[in-house]
């Protein structure tokens, strides 16, 4: 896209900037309108788990209903409590929301559909899911209220205790594909199992490693069975309770664009991201986007499943699970993995 | 242009929010200020190309140090009376800090201004990097070069690791309650968990 700008008579590094800058701004529009189309499947898949039919009154089946929400959100008011710290209290869903979009400049949609295809894209990744916490964690302090307090606390243990053991499972793969650059991890993947299957998730060293990962995608973005951050029925909604309006609304869409962006996640690093399942011919004729956007919508139907099936956690088992289980686990299967790679001489 | 607008930005940022730190009444706004002066300095070091240090900044500092110190603070009980009452009596010795800081700082700049350091001569294996990403460049010195050194390191945040533990570690009282056993939980069956009783009325059960 660099070179149309340049040929509209820009120098390179402006016709650069101006093209970052449209990439960015669709990246967004688009991730919104997907968070939009999720959080009606989520309630939709939640319902039909439930026998009930969820969302089908704002247009066809209900499509339209994330939109009517978001619409009554906005005409809301915002109430800041008097006691609160408000630039603070103010700035927490700011930061949730935007650190949620900022990861998806590195996610490759297809072959080369990507805003940055940097080097370190998956360290990337992994120091802007790290700065997630900030949002719950100031929102908590700043709204000087009992309960968000508490899940604020929760909060930052939870997600310090998980991103320990994804950062081992991340470094798997890195030794696996040889690269941190995320379009360079899907291609390592291409005929990964036999030459024929794509993806990592196939072979026996990397598939626990990759059930690891997605357990700890469900305690990092707080989602059932791990969200104590906002247990219900001992903390009101955790952090966001003294929330309302757009303020809510922008913890909101931030929590679900970084479900979508951990679907994507396991999607890339496990599944083959938009290469076809299978190396067979007719499947390639699939745009490599489809393939993307599928894998990433099971990813989050299995969200939503057990979302809908699995009882919360209690605090101490799921440090126990994080501290006492996935940590150990992922640091042998990173000695195992390399001590694999150096006897097969996979580094030449 | 553009990187001298996104040099400024960033090196202004960063000295501006490191004023703030100390400048602000509230240490929660102290921390959060030191967050964005790291996360501006992570930004020079985009800058200059050293995209794998960036990122190590960020992870480090900003997602698990900044945290903690985050942690610490906001559960600390602030009493601004009493931080006012010791301006005081640390004042000299905040004094004696600053003069210590400004005469290294000038001492620094004296010495960069009389010239390059020369402890030696400059062998290849440092400059091996050039080509190659920044991450293959760290790794080969790392452990290749300087492994010994880098080990060493590692051993000393090992045993520094393994001391706060057992400075902190209390073991379990002998028959403490509370302490739960996951195995023998998950092996409970519902049998050996309930029993079926049935009282004639009026006698009430004996457990």
């Amino acid at each position: 896209m660099t070179e149309f700008f340049q040929n509209l008579g820009l120098s390179y590094e402006w016709a650069w900037t101006v093209s970052t800058l449209v990439g960015i701004i669709t990246i967004s529009l688009l991730v919104m309108f997907a968070v939009a189309m999720v959080i009606y499947v989520d309630r939709k898949v939640l319902g039909a788990i439930m026998m009930r039919r969820g969302p089908n009154v704002v247009g066809p089946f209900g499509l339209l209903q994330s939109f009517a929400d978001g619409l009554k959100v906005f005409l809301q008011e915002t109430i800041i409590p008097s006691a609160a710290n408000k630039g603070i209290f103010l700035l927490a869903p700011i930061i949730t929301f935007t650190v949620a979009l900022a990861a998806w400049a590195v996610i490759p949609f297809d072959a080369g559909v990507v805003v940055s295809d940097i080097n370190v894209g998956l360290l990337y990744i992994l120091a802007i899911s790290s700065l997630g916490v900030y949002g719950v964690v100031m929102s908590g302090w700043a709204s000087n209220s009992k309960y968000p307090f508490f899940s604020a606390m929760r909060a930052a243990a939870q997600m310090i205790s998980y991103e320990v053991s994804i950062g081992f499972v991340l470094v798997c793969v890195v030794l696996f594909a040889g690269t941190f650059n995320m379009s360079g991890i899907v291609m390592a993947q291409k005929g990964h199992g036999l030459g024929i299957i794509n993806g990592f998730f196939i072979n026996p060293l990397l598939f626990p490693m990759f059930v690891v990962f997605f357990i700890s995608a469900l305690a990092e973005t707080a989602r059932a069975p791990f969200d104590l951050t906002e247990a219900e029925s001992e903390l009101v909604a955790g952090y966001q309770t003294e929330y309302s309006s757009m303020s809510f609304a922008l913890f909101w869409l931030g929590e679900y664009a970084n479900i979508l962006l951990m679907c994507s996640l396991c999607t890339l690093l496990f599944f083959g991201g938009w290469l076809p399942p299978v190396e067979w011919a007719p499947l390639y004729w699939v745009p490599g986007i489809i393939w993307f956007l599928l894998k990433t919508f099971m990813f989050f139907f299995m969200f939503s499943w057990i979302w809908a099936t699995v009882p919360r956690y209690r605090y101490d088992q799921l440090m126990r699970l994080g501290w006492k289980v996935f940590l150990p686990m992922s640091l042998i299967f990173v000695a195992l993995i390399s001590g694999y790679l150096m006897a097969t001489g996979h580094f030449g | 242009m553009i990187q001298a607008i996104a040099f400024y930005l960033f090196a202004g940022l960063v000295i501006a929010s490191a004023v703030m730190v100390i400048m602000s009444r509230n240490p929660v706004h102290s921390v959060l200020w030191l967050i964005l002066a790291f996360f501006n300095a992570a930004g020079l070091m985009v800058l200059v190309g050293a995209e794998f240090i960036a990122m190590l900044l960020v992870i480090v500092y900003v997602g698990a140090v900044a945290v903690l110190f985050l942690f610490v603070v906001m559960m600390l009980d602030i009493d601004f009376a009493a931080m006012r009452a010791g301006f005081i009596k640390n004042f000299p010795l905040g004094i004696a800090i600053a003069l210590i800081l400004l005469a290294e700082l000038l001492l620094g700049v004296g010495a960069y201004n009389a010239g390059g350091l020369e402890l030696g001569t400059p062998d290849g294996a440092a400059a091996q990097g050039i080509g190659q990403s920044n991450i293959e460049a760290i790794g080969g010195l790392l452990y290749g070069r300087y492994i010994l050194l880098f080990e060493i390191a590692g051993i000393i945040l090992l045993v520094a690791m393994i001391g706060a533990i057992v400075l902190t570690f209390q073991p379990p009282k002998p028959g403490a309650r509370g302490r739960q056993d996951v195995g023998k939980q998950i092996a409970r069956r519902l049998h050996e968990a309930t029993v079926m009783k049935n009282p004639e009325v009026g006698q009430g059960v004996e457990l």
